[in-house]
């Protein structure tokens, strides 16, 4: 099995949450975006852009990832963020959740294997809504992309065109 | 969209719903409300990135019918919804499905652990098909949980068992084997074909992988071959004793599926690598068939039941039986087991010795009029084989004995046809099995014995 912690991990996967923030958001910061076309959070990135969402590349170690200027910590963005979708390790997190409070981010979402209960509820006590151990990607593609072509459990049942 | 309601929820449909509705929207472009048929091969690209993007697996996108088409899609997502796992990938036949499924997490030097009480193409598949890959195989007595334990080594890869066994009718204990694995880091594969997801979800007990034979139940109407892998998602791929998994791939420009695909990253391996480099790809004609078959699957399997359940206790007073194997019976040794794993009934699949042995069972057949005399399970239409006279007829009585039947068995799958007529016609075979028993069972079994030089491995029954 994947994880082993105690965290209520479904408390953070809930599906209305996760709709609305896929709905609404413009402008994602992704914090420990490779500028490596194999590297998971690459694939995010650039799936992310081909549907129209602003990604925000956070790599101190680059200029510029997928045509996107890189900041080197979130605090360093000069508009605003509507999610902080996090590609670091679990250590990382509570940190990264502070300077998420700090800019005035929307929502916090830590991808697949990312669990960090205190960095959820630094987001939360800063009121944002937190996403955890989920993909940003297989997100959208469930809910309004393609996901389905693929043959993967999107979960969806309805009789509407 | 799912529907969301008043407590915040999203609105959880039920079994029959899904087996009509899941996979599967209007199409969006036609309305169109049966799933279409998309009978092509390949798809057009919108531009070259885009292209570029489907290749790379950066996007869902389609473009080529080996690896993906929207017909099959529907059929896979129905089926992986149905089994409650992460989704689904379809194929030619169930054993294409169930190479590939095994195919995508081995590597020579591996090992599998297998119940010995297995579909006999499964048995031949893992026996002959595994060796050529160096892969080695150990067979245990599915009863044993000691056994499962103990034949488990640093290089095992899988655990492989069947719900439901073919054709003894044993019940897998599904659970304490999963955690049995789990321990060692082990996946459980289970071929579901005989349950189907409407009497077992094996998922549910801990297994990681179900594999079925969409020709039988699924399709239910003994139309159109095929297959499908349906994936649990809750595998550890990435916990060291699976780099092939894992791994950056030397077959897909150095990806890391399960890295990179997290849940997903096991199906898209088996369908981006394993599918597209064996080929086993599901025909949109046969999806359609089987998505039909699936849309009914509730309401067959309870009528399958209940006439399996009717004839299991016809036969059992018979005094042309010797014995019935179906754990659906109560004084069956895997009565508990069926009440746990398979609460709505121990599916429709399960054999008899007839009294009188061979002669017996070929008088019995050749008699009947409304049961179809045949190498297939899972149809609308009662089916019935005698393996003696058939599929294992080269073998002598021990040999039989060694693979799990005797000269007198005979296997049923039970139909949807009225209860009173399959027994009728069962009750004029036994007459004529009564005439023939025993008096001309050597002369039979003579007949079967084998031509010298000639390969003894018996067909295998489907
Ligand atoms: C239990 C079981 N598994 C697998 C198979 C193989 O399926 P297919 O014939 O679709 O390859 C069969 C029947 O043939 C079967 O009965």
């Amino acid at each position: 099995m994947t994880q082993s912690t105690a965290v209520d991990l479904a408390a953070y996967q809930d599906e209305t949450t996760i709709r609305d923030l896929i709905g609404s958001a413009r402008t994602v910061a992704i914090v420990g975006l490779s500028p490596n076309v194999l590297r998971p959070s690459n694939f995010v990135g650039f799936y992310l852009q081909r549907h129209g969402y602003r990604i925000v590349p956070v790599n101190p170690r680059e200029t510029e990832i997928l045509g996107e200027k890189s900041y080197p910590s979130l605090t360093d963005i000069p508009f605003p963020v509507d999610i902080v979708d996090v590609f670091r390790t679990p250590e990382a997190v509570p940190g990264i959740a502070r300077e998420a409070v700090a800019i005035g981010a929307k929502a916090l979402w830590l991808q697949f294997g990312v669990i960090s209960p205190e960095g959820a509820r630094i987001a939360e006590d800063g009121g944002l809504k937190v996403v955890m151990d989920r993909c940003m990607k297989v997100e959208h593609a469930r809910h309004a992309g393609r996901m389905h072509w693929l043959g993967f459990n999107t979960g969806n049942v309805t009789a509407r065109r | 969209m799912t529907e969301i309601n008043p407590n915040g929820r999203p609105h959880a449909y039920g079994f029959d719903t899904r087996a009509v509705h899941a996979g599967q929207r209007p199409d969006p472009y036609t309305g169109a409300r049966a799933v279409p048929i998309f009978q092509t091969t390949s798809y057009v690209f919108e531009d070259t990135d885009s292209a570029a993007a489907y290749f790379n697996l950066q996007e869902y996108g389609n473009t080529y019918s080996r690896i993906m088409n929207p017909t099959v899609a529907a059929f896979e997502e129905r089926i992986g919804n149905l089994e409650g796992g992460a989704g689904g990938v379809a194929f030619a036949s169930g054993l294409a499905g169930q190479a590939a499924a095994l195919f995508t997490m081995l590597q020579p030097g591996d090992h599998v652990v297998a119940s010995s009480a297995l579909y006999g193409g499964s048995v031949t598949q893992l026996k002959h098909l595994l060796r050529k890959l160096s892969v080695e195989l150990t067979f245990v007595d599915p009863d044993d949980l000691s056994l499962w334990e103990g034949a488990i080594r640093p290089t095992t890869k899988a655990l492989f068992g069947e719900t439901i066994g073919n054709p003894g009718g044993n019940v897998l204990d599904v659970e304490p084997i999963a955690r049995l694995g789990h321990d060692h880091g082990i996946p459980l594969v289970i071929d579901n074909t005989f349950a189907t997801p409407y009497l077992c979800r094996p998922i549910e007990w801990g297994a990681d992988i179900v594999i079925h034979s969409a020709t039988k139940f699924l399709g239910g109407h003994g139309t159109s071959l095929g297959g499908v892998v349906v994936e649990a998602g809750t595998f550890d791929w990435s916990n060291g004793r699976f780099p092939v998994v894992a791994d950056p791939s030397p077959a897909y420009h150095g990806l890391a599926f399960h890295e990179t695909f997290g849940m997903y990253g096991y199906l898209m391996k088996l369908r981006a690598e394993s599918l597209r480099d064996l080929g086993g790809a599901m025909s949109p004609f046969n999806a359609f068939l089987l998505l039909l078959g699936v849309e009914t699957l509730p309401i067959r399997m309870d009528r399958h039941v209940a006439n399996a359940e009717d004839i299991a206790r016809f036969l059992v007073c018979h005094p042309m039986v010797e014995r019935v194997r179906y754990a659906g019976l109560e004084d069956s040794s895997y009565y508990p087991l069926k009440e746990k794993y398979l609460p709505r009934g121990a599916g429709a699949v399960f054999s008899f010795d007839i009294r009188g042995g061979r002669a017996a069972g070929t008088a019995l057949i050749e008699r009947l009029q409304l049961w179809s005399h045949l190498a297939n399970v899972g149809d609308a239409k009662s089916l019935i084989i005698h393996p003696a006279s058939t599929t294992h007829r080269q073998l002598g009585d021990e040999e039989l004995r060694a693979a799990g039947i005797t000269a007198g068995t005979i296997r049923l799958s039970v139909g949807l046809e009225t209860l009173d007529d399959l027994i009728w016609d069962l009750e004029r075979g036994f007459r004529a099995a009564r005439a023939a028993g025993g008096t001309n069972e050597e002369a039979a079994a003579a007949a079967g014995r084998t031509v010298e030089g000639v390969e003894t491995e018996p067909q295998v029954l489907r």
